[in-house]
This record gives C-alpha cells, sequence and structure tokens, in this order.
C-alpha cells in the first residue's frame, strides 16, 4: 500500500506516492532522480548520503522517506545558485578536497549543516564535524583546509 | 618563470565541477530504459560439492525474469594472468565446486532490487560440504584437503629471485638478524562498490558500463568468457568511486549482469551490497615473512635472504604479481650484493587475495623497515646513517633485474633528517619512527598476453581548436584525467580548457591496460605526449608556411600562440592556423597519434619513485592505545605535473597506509570474514588523521614525460614500516604482527615490564 509523501527537496514541492519503507536516499534518488546523493553501505556508517534535513545533516539511508512527510531536504544538487558555486564548492574546487568524488556530496553537505550551525568552528569541531563521512581518497586534510578557508572568508557568498 | 605553462600549475581537476556539484554520473547512478535489476546468490560453505541447484521456484516469482547459474556460460575459467592457463582458475558462476564463502553459484534479474534479492531465498542449492583449509601453513601440508584438482600441496604459484652468493655473503656477515613478520589483509574499501550495467541488444553486441581500473581488461576478459568478439563488447568507465587495486580484474557484477542480459537482450544492472564488497571482492595478500639480514659491523649490507608464504584464497586473481613485487621490493631500496628471494602462494578456503594499493610492497616496506631498525639498533648506528649508506642512488643496476635512472632517496632522506632534528626533543612515550621506501612506475609485464602497446592516445583538434584526446587510461579518482590534459595542453602549447579528455571507453578509445602499477602518468603520459606532438608538428608545417619561416629557425607554441622561439613576439596565433591547417587538408581535422610500451628497462619497470617517511605517534602505556600524531613524507616522483594531485596522493595513501598500520583488519572465522560492514571494519576517520606535511624534493626522470614519475602507489609503502618504528621508539616494544593495535602494544608493553622484573 503506498502512501503520500509531500517534501521540498531544494526549493522544489514535491508530491510522492511511495512504499512506506522507502528510505530517503531511494525517494530523493530512485523517485526524484537526485543522484548525486549517493549511498556507500546502507547503515548509516559511511556518511555518502548525508543531505540537510530541516537545517540538520541527516544520514538520508538512515530514516524513511515518510519520516521526513513536510520536511525541507538540500542536497548537494540545492548547493549552488544557478551557475554560481557554494563557497565549500570552490574551495573543494581550489584546495583538490575530493578525488573519486564518491563521498563528495555528502562529505559537502555535513560541512554545510557544520558551517550553518556554526560559522567560525575551531580546527577540532571542523574534523569533528565530518567525522561520520568516510573519504578513501583524500585523507581528510584537504577538505579540512577547504572548510578552513571557508570560515576564514576566503570564499563570499553572493548574497 | 618556470619553463611551463601548464605543468606544475595548481589547477582545478576536469572532472571536478560535475563531482562537487552531485552531477557526476557513475555507473551507481545510470538508469536505462527496460532496465532489470540483478542480484547474485554466494556460497555459505567455505569449500564445497555444489550437487544440485534448483532455480524452478525462483523463476515462477512474478517479476523475476532470468535466473542464471554456471549452466548458462561456456563453463570457462577465466584470470587475469592469460599467458598462463592454469592460472586461469575462476569460473566466476561455479558449477561444481565452491571454494570460499561468498563464491557465486547463481544470479537473478528482476524487475526491481527487492524482487531480485527475494528470488535469491527460492534458489535451492544442494551442497556437499568439503573440509576446508584457511591458513596458507596449514593449506600447504601433505594431508591439507586439495582445494583446485591437480595443484599439490595448494602451491599456487612460486617465485624465485637470485643474485650474487648469499651463502657466501652470510659467512663474511659481523652480524646477522633472523626475523619473522606478519602481514595482515586489508579491504580496499572503494565508496562505490563493484557494479555494471550490461546491455546486450539483438544487434549481438554488448555494451557494459561499469566501475573499473581497466576498461580494456574488462573488455577482452568479457570476450575470453562470453564467446563475443572483443570488438562487440563495448566497456565504458563513467566516473569511477575508487579503485585502490580492486577494480581491474573481471568482477561477479560484470560477468553476472552481462549473462543476464545476454540471455534476456535487456539491461541488467548489478551493484554489489557493502556486505558483498567486503566478502566477495578481492582483498590485500597477507603474508608470512621470514627474513635473514647480513651486515658488517659498520652497517654495510651484505646479504638478505626472504621466505614469504602468501595467503592465496581460493583463486590466483592478481595474486602472482603481488608474491613477485614482495619479492623484488623486499630489497628496496637497498644495494644488496647478494639476494635471494622464494616466495610461495597458497591457495586457500577464504576470499581471494589480489592486487591492493602498493601491491605486495606495503608488506615487504614494513618487514624490512622494521628489520632493519633492529639492525641498526643491534650494530649501534643511526636509522638515517644506516638507510644513506645502503640506500639505492641514481643509475644503479639491480643485479639481472632493473634498472634505475633517477633516484632522489639521499635528498629524501636528508630532508627527513632535518625534519625529525626541527621536532626537538619529544615528551615521554613519543617516538618517530622513520621508513625509507621505492616504487615502479608501472610494470613491464605481459602475463594478459596483450598484443597492443601498452599505452596510447589519439589527440584531435577541432575546426575550434579544441582538442579531443582520447585515451584509455583510466580516472578512478587518482585524477589521471586532468594531468594527461595538463600533459597535452603542455605538449601542443595550449591551456588546459582546451582540452576535453575522452578516457576509458574501448569503443573510442585506444587501448590501454589502465590504472594499475602507478603507471598512467609515465606510460599514458609518454603516449598522450606523442599524440600531441604529433599534432603539434601538423600544425607547424602550416604555421612554418604562413610565416615564411627561414627553415633554420625554431618555432613553438605557446599559450595558443604561434612564434619563433629566439622572436616570441613574432608569430600567429594558434586558432587561425588550426583554422587553415584543416582548411588546407581538405577539410581532415587534425588527428595526432602516440602510444608507449617499456623497451630495454629491465623486467619491472621503466622508472622508480623514492622517498622517505617520518610517523610521530604518542603512545598511551595505560592502554596501548596511540595517537597519529604526524606524518611527515619526502617523495620524490621526478617533474611534479599535477602538484594538487600529488598532495591527495600522498595525504590519502597515509589514510590508507596508516590505517593497514593502525587499525584496519579482517578478522576470520573458519573462512567468514567477521566484520563485512563499515560499522565493524576500523578505518581512520577525520578525528584520527595525523598531520601531513610534505618536503619537496625536486628528481627529472629521463624516461617519464617533462621528467615525472609515479606518486600513487609508492607512498602507501613507508607508513606500517614508520608506525612500527615510531612505536618502538615511543615505549620500547616491537610488533612483528600488523596492525599494530592497542592489544599486541599492551601486551608487549606487559611482557616487557614482566621481562624487567
Amino acid at each position: 500500500m503506498k502512501k503520500e509523501l509531500r517534501l521540498t527537496v531544494n526549493g522544489q514541492p514535491y508530491e510522492l506516492y511511495i512504499k512506506p519503507k522507502t528510505l530517503l536516499v531511494e525517494a530523493l534518488r530512485d523517485q526524484l532522480g537526485l543522484t548525486g546523493t549517493k549511498r556507500g553501505c546502507n547503515e548509516s556508517a559511511c556518511g555518502a548520503c548525508t543531505v540537510i534535513l530541516n537545517g540538520m545533516a541527516v544520514k538520508s539511508c538512515s530514516i524513511l522517506a515518510l519520516q521526513a512527510d513536510g520536511g525541507e531536504v538540500l542536497t548537494v544538487e540545492g548547493l549552488a545558485r544557478g551557475t554560481e558555486l557554494h563557497p565549500l564548492q570552490k574551495a573543494f574546487l581550489d584546495y583538490g578536497a575530493f578525488q573519486c568524488g564518491f563521498c563528495t556530496p555528502g562529505m559537502l553537505m555535513s560541512a554545510t549543516a557544520l558551517l550553518d550551525e556554526n560559522p567560525k568552528p575551531t580546527k577540532e569541531q571542523i574534523k569533528e564535524g565530518i567525522d561520520g563521512n568516510i573519504c578513501r581518497c583524500t585523507g581528510y586534510n584537504s577538505i579540512i583546509r577547504a572548510v578552513t578557508a571557508v570560515v576564514k572568508g576566503e570564499y563570499k557568498e553572493e548574497k | 618563470m618556470s619553463k611551463y605553462s601548464v605543468i606544475g600549475q595548481r589547477v582545478h581537476r576536469v572532472d571536478g565541477p560535475e563531482k562537487v556539484t552531485g552531477g557526476a554520473k557513475y555507473t551507481f547512478d545510470l538508469v536505462l530504459p527496460n532496465m532489470l535489476y540483478g542480484k547474485i546468490l554466494r556460497s555459505p560453505h567455505p569449500h564445497a560439492k555444489i550437487l544440485k541447484i534448483d532455480t524452478s521456484k525462483a523463476e515462477k516469482l512474478i517479476g523475476v525474469k532470468a535466473v542464471v547459474t554456471g549452466k548458462d556460460t561456456l563453463g570457462r575459467k577465466q584470470g587475469i594472468w592469460r599467458r598462463f592457463p592454469e592460472l586461469c582458475d575462476e569460473e566466476i558462476l561455479c558449477r561444481e565446486k565452491v571454494r570460499y564463502i561468498g563464491d557465486p553459484v547463481a544470479a537473478v534479474a528482476a524487475i526491481d532490487e527487492d524482487t531480485a534479492e527475494e528470488a535469491l531465498d527460492l534458489i535451492e542449492v544442494e551442497y556437499e560440504p568439503l573440509p576446508a583449509v584457511f591458513d596458507p601453513l596449514e593449506a600447504i601440508k601433505e594431508d591439507a584437503p586439495q582445494i583446485h584438482e591437480g595443484v599439490e600441496l595448494n602451491i599456487n604459484v612460486t617465485r624465485h629471485i637470485e643474485w650474487g652468493d648469499v651463502d657466501e655473503a652470510f659467512k663474511k656477515c659481523d652480524h646477522i638478524r633472523e626475523d619473522q613478520f606478519k602481514c595482515s589483509s586489508q579491504a580496499h574499501v572503494c565508496m562505490e562498490t563493484h557494479d555494471a550495467v550490461a546491455s546486450f541488444g539483438y544487434d549481438g553486441k554488448l555494451t557494459v558500463w561499469t566501475s573499473t581500473q581497466s576498461s580494456y581488461y574488462i573488455q577482452r576478459l568479457l570476450a575470453d568468457m562470453t564467446g563475443l568478439r572483443e570488438s562487440d563488447i563495448r566497456v565504458i568507465k563513467p566516473p569511477t568511486g575508487g579503485g585502490f587495486g580492486s577494480k581491474f580484474e573481471l568482477d561477479s557484477a560484470q560477468f553476472c549482469a552481462s549473462v543476464l542480459s545476454m540471455k534476456l537482450c535487456k539491461p541488467v544492472k548489478i551493484v554489489l551490497t557493502r556486505e558483498e564488497e567486503f566478502t566477495a571482492t578481492k582483498r590485500r595478500t597477507p603474508m608470512y615473512y621470514y627474513v635473514k639480514l647480513g651486515a658488517k659491523k659498520d652497517g654495510t649490507l651484505l646479504a638478505k635472504e626472504t621466505r614469504v608464504i602468501t595467503e592465496g584464497g581460493a583463486y590466483t586473481a592478481m595474486g602472482a604479481t603481488a608474491l613477485y613485487l614482495t619479492g623484488f621490493f623486499s630489497s628496496f631500496p637497498y644495494k644488496y650484493p647478494n639476494y635471494r628471494y622464494d616466495g610461495y602462494r597458497v591457495y586457500t578456503n577464504t576470499a581471494p587475495t589480489s592486487a591492493m594499493r602498493g601491491f605486495g610492497a606495503p608488506q615487504s616496506t614494513f618487514v624490512g623497515e622494521s628489520q632493519l631498525d633492529m639492525m641498526a639498533e643491534d650494530l649501534g648506528i643511526d636509522p638515517i646513517e644506516i638507510r644513506r649508506k645502503n640506500g639505492m642512488t641514481p643509475n644503479y643496476e639491480v643485479p639481472g633485474q632493473a634498472y634505475i635512472q633517477s633516484c632522489g632517496l639521499h635528498q629524501c632522506l636528508d630532508k627527513i633528517e632535518e625534519h625529525i632534528k626541527e621536532r626537538g626533543k619529544l615528551p615521554p612515550n613519543r617516538g618517530i619512527g622513520i621508513a625509507a621506501y621505492g616504487f615502479m612506475s608501472g610494470g613491464i609485464f605481459n602475463w594478459f598476453d596483450t598484443p597492443y602497446a601498452f599505452s596510447a592516445a589519439i589527440v584531435r583538434i577541432n575546426i575550434d581548436g579544441k582538442v579531443d584526446l582520447f585515451t584509455g587510461a583510466c580516472d578512478i579518482g587518482q585524477g589521471s584525467d586532468t594531468t594527461l590534459s595538463m600533459i597535452c595542453a603542455e605538449e601542443l602549447g595550449v591551456r588546459l580548457e582546451d582540452i576535453r579528455v575522452h578516457s576509458g571507453d574501448t569503443g573510442i578509445c585506444p587501448a590501454d591496460l589502465g590504472a594499475w602499477g602507478s603507471r598512467e602518468t609515465l606510460m599514458n603520459g609518454n603516449a598522450v605526449k606523442m599524440a600531441a606532438a604529433d599534432a603539434k608538428r601538423q600544425i607547424m608545417e602550416f604555421a612554418a608556411a604562413k610565416l615564411g619561416a627561414n627553415i633554420v629557425y625554431d618555432m613553438d607554441i605557446k599559450d595558443r600562440w604561434i612564434h619563433f622561439v629566439d622572436r616570441p613576439e613574432r608569430g600567429v596565433s594558434y586558432f587561425d592556423i588550426v583554422k587553415e591547417a584543416i582548411r588546407g587538408k581538405d577539410g581532415e581535422v587534425i588527428i595526432g597519434r602516440g602510444h608507449y610500451t617499456p623497451h630495454r628497462k629491465g623486467m619491472i619497470s621503466p622508472a622508480y619513485s623514492f622517498g622517505a617517511q617520518a610517523a610521530e605517534v604518542a603512545v598511551d602505556t595505560e592502554t596501548g592505545r596511540y595517537k597519529l600524531v604526524n606524518v611527515t613524507t619526502a617523495h620524490e616522483s621526478g617533474t611534479v605535473i599535477n602538484p594538487v594531485g600529488i598532495e591527495g596522493q600522498l595525504e590519502g595513501a597515509i589514510m590508507m597506509a596508516g590505517g593497514y598500520g593502525f587499525c584496519e583488519d579482517q578478522p576470520m572465522d573458519e573462512g567468514k570474514i567477521l566484520n563485512p560492514s563499515i560499522a565493524d571494519y576500523k578505518l581512520i576517520r577525520s578525528l584520527d588523521m595525523p598531520e601531513t606535511k610534505i618536503l619537496e624534493i625536486d628528481t627529472y626522470e629521463p624516461e617519464g614525460p617533462f621528467g615525472a614519475k609515479e606518486a600513487g602507489e609508492g607512498l602507501t609503502n613507508p607508513t606500517a614500516g614508520a608506525i612500527a618504528n615510531a612505536v618502538y621508539k615511543a615505549v620500547g616494544v616491537r610488533i612483528n604482527d600488523l596492525p599494530i593495535t592497542p592489544e599486541k602494544v599492551l601486551r608487549a608493553l606487559k611482557e616487557k615490564k614482566k621481562k624487567i622484573k
């Protein structure tokens, strides 16, 4: 029996009919075609599926889509404004903060949630903010440098 | 000012904008019209005969479109060592026997993953369990169960390397050490699991999109296994979520998706689960090491003897190469006048072991660098000094094996020594350990039996001056698309944004062996440089005519400006000449071709990178826990083409190699891997990651494009050994088996206390 789900993703409202057991990550990827959000483990251990739900970073494989009913979701596809990249995206490019790129969407969302909550995190707080996200390529330090650069104001977001 | 305009610049990766916006479409993301989803049934037994497989119930499940078993295949065995049929031992879909927990026995295609999963439960397989053996030291015994028919003592491959007179040399040594070590397994943990979308049409052609390190290998191996013509198979590598050695052999997702698609003439997608990724793909080769090392009082190393038994797992895979390379790199990076290696790869009823970043060298470097520190302590010599005394130098021949041209090992050791001095006196229970290492820039091996050049590239210059670069090199995240585009732009004299790279698609790119053995920068880089030079020469013919150049003048292109080298202001726009050249060639676009196969470079590799690393640890003697405080590396890789890329390789290697030394392990019980999930498999996360420092070393490799050589795998070699040496420096305990866990440190500390009492 399918259920109705209303949610807003990257500013766009959607109405979906889904099986109750559908995970949020499945709704985003399979129903809405937002494949930027990845799945690496399905047990909320790798962080590749991280999105922002109602202002909080969540692992979208760990909640049912119906739990997000009425909520607002931000995925990696919603970070840029038109063709203008988000400061974190620019910093990731400049600092080479990704390689294979599979963890990158989740990493960007964790970092975005961190900076939304605390615009001036310390290095240790940045490390804590991305500790739930595994990156097998970079060794994290370039990611920490990129986030630090944004914190220091190297990238001004155009309002 | 640099003589280069693109090389050495800090550039954005060419695949960057798509990757930071979620736009990059991996195999994992692909959906084709009419596509079905596949799942694979795997053996729950480590060793068993298959008596019967009944698929009838599964086939009747609504939504199931096909169920295949070994009977639906040609019944061939495959392996990447194609020149040696006896080493092609893996059916993928087993017909008569399973040899490890995870061996595939059937595959299902259904309208969705849930239905396919449900169908797996309906397949009835009758097994007759056989006695199994898990440890190579047991498997090599007379009465051990035989895993492959006709393979005595389960010995899969043996390798012998020798030069000098080892026995005679040991007689001349003042001091000899004999030690044993155990090197553990390690999982690659690519963030994108193995996956494939296979689409076979009524036209008899198969297209496979897959996450791979070598589209060409997969194309050829699929041809072997399906009976299709090689060129009727097109393998396309979309952006790939990591490889690290796990993705250049034909895997179960690729093969089963292809078999199912060929049966149905519909696209079939298979994505391995994370559990399958841990239990049923390949992994780093565990090794038992015995090493005997002899030296003179002054620290001169006279002889080394190494004997290794590796846990092969159920199939050969790339394990035969790991067996060879661990033996060769066990002599690195030192000038042993006398050296002997005997390696045995033994089949076991465990998941097959194979290539993983460093390819046998992280094991040999952990062993060699640990033992060298012990030797230095026995002789009362500083660890840096003993490495300096015996370290390789430029233009050194490893007797009968390899010829080393560029070698910056001594500069690396100097820099690491400076770094250690700068750290000053350390607090108690803190120590810095070092390790020196070297690695190859691609292998000169052709066990695959390719008739093609090892690397090739095509450069096409279009009417608007945009350059299409076609290469079989596979960017799996390491950044070869960017590095090769930089080489192409530099050679042609245009900007990076003028290049559009098309890679890893066998339908349009020339064959390349792929991304393994740290080969792309040197081998494919040489091919790209040659192709770009070929295209450039064609442009220059028109430019010289246009400018009416005196033939004694040299001309060049820099930053899209074709000019006289001695009078750079005199010239003409690259774009104008391209237009005229194409018009002048009767409308034919300009095409440059390049290829590279190493010749007369010994038996291993055309070039070698070198380095030294210092790891600093702080040990808590109450718990045995320790923190990786800092890892500083002096790595020389010749000319640096892509500095951002090298930094990423270096820091990333520390996460992976540090993990190998520090925490990563795959404990097993009766052949069953006990931690097949990311929650249970401990990796270094951001909070455990040490500070990383890179010390720049300047060298030039004559064989490499613009003087470049590898910077990928070599970096995974030193860290485990450096950690072992650091723990010893910090608290005086020596751990000879990986990983160096708090439990082992604590146990050793307790034993040490007992001895003192």
